[in-house]
């Protein structure tokens, strides 16, 4: 086994006989463009809906439920794909969230979800998880398209402004601290609760279901209910 | 015959009275014409409270619930409307009346059989009604305006 690897060694150590350093050079300079190329369309194919939903876990449980959400059906017809919330879009995070999949693809050769009633018992851990990474990247997939910044409050609803110019602008509360839910299924809350110590507790949970949800309305503000 | 005659009426029936039927609720239509449906509308977003009709009446939802989950697992609704979420939310709290048991035992939460906030809590859109509505409420039938059926607006 040792002699093998030291043939080998030996081998790449020499300098090559037969091809000029130039063909080396410009031959490996091309073969590393198609490598990459080929490598970062293979990671954009990972990223395309048919792909995610080519499952029938993504396609029968979670892609059902985005359908009818406003995420996927509204009146501009700008729609979020799996990928636009799920995977971030900086590389270095993005390759790091890939190595992550590889336990989904784990999980997919196993079928630990290949039932309606093995989703549903995890649910609440898979949202969890993603409330997780949300909470811990302050909501960043979200912030992709929606920008604080360029939100005009006179065309959000009183309470959406309320939520948004305080605790939100203050950036003590993140997007999903008040939208979990808002593409897929919520899990049993009650079960949630429970489990949420061993998931990370309140780091774990939207502050909507860990039971202190929005700001509430600065006294000085007149209430405009009679 | 006579185990066919209401086979027969069923039959008969269509083609002998419906053509003359006009049914307001389906838009002063002959029954068997197809009405073209009315263009959805936002529903009202406003948050402001409505008086209500009368004092049993469930009130309204002054906002949007599209997308809100009711179901076994989450009660959206009740994310704000629970009376340990009220501080934070500064929403209503669910009255005393959801706590209860048909037996009018008091219970720590929400009572299962008030769970489906919707079963008598709606949201408003403004819409013309399919049908006059001539309801008065109380204290205007009281004062004599509303006598003699005057439709209220």
């Amino acid at each position: 086994m040792i002699g093998l690897a030291k043939r080998y060694w030996q081998v790449l150590r020499r300098p090559s006989v037969h091809y000029s350093l130039g063909f080396l050079t410009v031959g490996g300079f091309i073969a590393g463009l198609v490598f990459w190329g080929a490598f970062n369309t293979a990671l954009e194919m990972t990223n395309t809906e048919p792909f995610c939903i080519g499952c029938h876990e993504m396609h029968d449980n979670v892609y059902r439920e985005l359908q009818g959400t406003i995420h996927f059906t509204n009146r501009s017809g700008v729609r979020a794909k799996c990928s636009d919330c799920h995977v971030p879009h900086a590389w270095t995070a993005k390759i790091a969230r890939k190595m992550q999949a590889s336990k989904e693809v784990w999980g997919k050769i196993f079928g630990s979800i290949d039932t309606r009633d093995k989703f549903e018992a995890a649910r609440p851990h898979l949202a969890m998880n993603e409330w997780r990474r949300l909470k811990a990247n302050d909501s960043l997939e979200c912030r992709n398209c929606h920008k604080f910044d360029y939100m005009d409050f006179t065309r959000q609803s009183p309470r959406a402004v309320r939520a948004h110019s305080t605790s939100l602008a203050r950036g003590e509360r993140t997007c999903i601290d008040c939208h979990a839910g808002i593409a897929h299924h919520l899990p049993d809350l009650a079960e949630v609760r429970r489990l949420a110590p061993e998931h990370g507790g309140d780091k774990a949970l939207p502050a909507i279901v860990s039971g202190s949800g929005v700001e509430p309305e600065p006294p000085d503000q007149e209430r405009r209910t009679p | 015959m006579r185990r066919l005659f209401p086979l027969l009426l069923v039959l008969l029936a269509p083609g002998a009275g419906a053509a003359g039927l006009v049914d307001r609720l389906h838009g002063n239509l002959p029954v068997l014409d197809e009405p073209a449906p009315p263009p959805l509308t936002n529903p009202d977003n406003s948050d402001v409270r409505r008086v209500r009709n009368y004092a049993m009446q469930p009130p309204i939802i002054p906002h949007k619930i599209e997308g809100y989950q009711l179901d076994k697992s989450a009660n959206r609704c009740m994310l704000c409307h629970a009376r340990t979420r009220t501080g934070e939310s500064q929403a209503p709290m669910i009255s005393v009346t959801h706590f209860m048991d048909r037996d009018g035992n008091f219970l720590a939460e929400l009572s299962p059989r008030r769970y489906f906030c919707v079963q008598c809590h709606v949201p408003q859109v403004p819409v013309a009604p399919l049908v006059d509505n001539r309801f008065i409420d109380v204290d205007t039938m009281l004062q004599g305006a509303g006598m003699g059926g005057a439709v209220r607006k």
